[in-house]
């Protein structure tokens, strides 16, 4: 046995605790996933509390029940879902850093607030990229601590890319703020005008709901039953958030780990801001799709970015 | 055949659609393929991703790397203008074109029999006729470096199994409607299987690398057990279809 390697010990895990970052790019073409962190904001936040490239990789942790045991003194940083986390059993708090020493647990237990939480360590957790990234691909095979796709499991070692941490504090109105019944906003894609007009006021005057179907690969909402014109189109590349329908009418939100193509009729995209609240909803939540123009959500995308350009 | 005109499509916040044609065609694929090529070029590290499919470019470009100054999207729509002046399909040697040695077989093809049936031929025109013909890959999807080809005859198309299969080999060679295709890595699959490759096509550990890529053509040549094992082929036997 591998004891005191450093770094953090994984003593319970799930399928759904995995290492990632901003995910793959460029390799689409190949067949192969986008991947990476699906609320990219809260990964955003938990490294840059560390002072760590933003995209650095993380640990997320949907749901909880996963344990940790430190092997060596440190400093992490939390942010996204509040899941009950605690330090030797003492209460810690998203989106802050935090000191660890060795021999403390830390734990999260259940959701609170949010669904996903992510764990960042100095520099980033260490891991072998594959095709330009670490995020974890289970279905794939690609990525994560071991280089085959497996999301973290008992007995995996998590060691840190950086000995020293440099550590800031948030301004807490930058929180994000899990405020139930969200609005998302969904860039309306050219094929909207395939959807008839009773559709299209359902889709943005509904209260729409989580179904259980829901995972890394999207999620299925369920509402008033959309109808297209056209039942499947020939497959074509479809863009992270991309809300199609099949035909049972119920939409389908395709999300990280989501197939490169695909042939269902689409209302369009959510904004990746929407995406990341998204990913912080459980099934049984409520929510909304408010509809925006490319050019407008571009806007204010560029603008939401600056908060972490300036120190 | 004149140049396509490209019809630009909001699909997301950073992507478009590029729709060249509206029907699957054997000849669009010179078309997307030099296409792709002048697109890549104009863009260059503004360009995330560019993911061809039968008849459609879906363009990805880096929102953050766009001229803020101007409007990001007037931007985008001169670049893609600029990659489609005086296009010309790709020739022949553009795309690659592979040879997959393949074990026609029930034991690794357990449809053979059905498509024989379907068709009203014999096993072995079958698999004459499947291997006579050099298909397009129309894209890749579905999982890492799985290649939807075509088109198959006319005689040998067969909608996919009612149930799929839970488990296919890697390396089995399928029919799906009008379409081929060869699987890359075990996986779960409703495609009419009728024999098994033992050629690798897609390897991680080797940077960006799918043995077949949209454009290339593909023809499918008949081997026996013999060459299918001296090429490292696996020949264990399907599990029964669930």
């Amino acid at each position: 046995m591998n004891r005191d390697a450093g770094g953090l010990r994984v003593e319970r895990s799930s399928p759904f605790i995995q290492l990632q970052d901003a995910g793959r790019f460029g390799v689409r073409h190949l067949g192969v996933s986008q991947s990476g962190a699906l609320d990219w904001i809260s990964m955003y936040w938990a490294n840059w509390l560390l002072g760590n490239a933003l995209d650095a990789v993380v640990v997320e942790i949907t749901l909880g029940n996963f344990d940790l045991r430190c092997e060596q003194d440190g400093c992490l940083a939390l942010a996204g879902a509040d899941l009950g986390a605690t330090l030797d059993g003492e209460p810690l708090q998203p989106w802050r850093t935090f000191g660890v020493r060795r021999g403390q647990q830390l734990r999260f237990a259940q959701p609170r607030l949010g669904a996903r939480a992510y764990l960042a360590a100095p520099g980033g957790f260490s891991a072998s990229a594959v095709l330009g990234s670490c995020s974890s691909m289970a279905r794939e095979q690609l990525g994560g601590l071991h280089g085959d796709g497996k999301p973290l499991a008992m007995g995996d070692h998590l060691q840190w890319m950086q000995s020293v941490a440099a550590p800031r504090p948030m301004d807490a109105r930058l929180i994000p703020q899990f405020t139930p019944s969200p609005r998302l906003e969904l860039v309306m894609g050219a094929q909207i005008g395939d959807f008839s007009g009773q559709s299209l006021f359902d889709v943005f005057n509904s209260a729409w709901k989580i179904d259980t179907r829901a995972d890394r690969m999207g999620m299925r909402i369920l509402g008033p039953r959309l109808q297209a014109r056209r039942s499947t189109t020939i497959s074509e590349g479809i863009p992270l958030g991309a809300v199609q329908v099949p035909p049972d009418g119920q939409p389908i939100i395709l999300l990280n780990d989501r197939q490169t193509i695909g042939g269902y009729p689409r209302l369009g995209a959510l904004t990746p801001q929407a995406v990341a609240r998204l990913a912080q909803c459980l099934p049984g939540e409520e929510l909304q799709l408010a509809p925006v123009l490319q050019e407008t959500a571009q806007e204010s995308h560029l603008q939401f970015l600056e908060q972490w350009r300036h120190d | 055949m004149s140049a396509p005109v490209p019809k630009l499509e909001v699909a997301g916040i950073d992507s478009l659609t590029l729709r060249l044609f509206d029907n699957i065609d054997e000849s669009n694929m010179p078309w997307m393929l030099a296409a792709s090529q002048r697109l890549r070029a104009s863009f260059g590290d503004a360009l995330i991703d560019l993911v061809p499919s039968y008849t459609t470019l879906l363009l990805h470009y880096d929102l953050e790397r766009m001229d803020l100054k101007r409007m990001a999207g007037m931007r985008v729509r001169e670049l893609i203008a600029e990659a489609f002046v005086d296009l010309q399909p790709a020739s022949a040697e553009g795309g690659r074109c592979h040879e997959l040695p393949t074990w026609y077989d029930r034991s690794v093809g357990p449809e053979l029999p059905l498509l024989a049936q379907r068709s009203g031929l014999s096993e072995a025109q079958v698999i004459e006729r499947h291997s006579r013909h050099e298909y397009q890959v129309f894209a890749i999807g579905f999982a890492p470096g799985f290649a939807f080809m075509g088109l198959v005859e006319e005689a040998l198309a067969a909608p996919r199994l009612s149930t799929p299969r839970k488990r296919v080999a890697a390396g089995s060679v399928g029919i799906a409607e009008r379409q081929t295709a060869v699987y890359p890595v075990v996986s779960p699959g409703g495609w009419n299987l009728l024999g098994r490759s033992p050629v690798k096509l897609f390897d991680h550990s080797i940077d960006g690398y799918s043995l077949m890529q949209p454009g290339d053509r593909v023809r499918f040549a008949p081997i026996d057990h013999a060459e299918f094992i001296r090429l490292g082929g696996d020949d264990s036997p399907l599990e029964t279809p669930l």
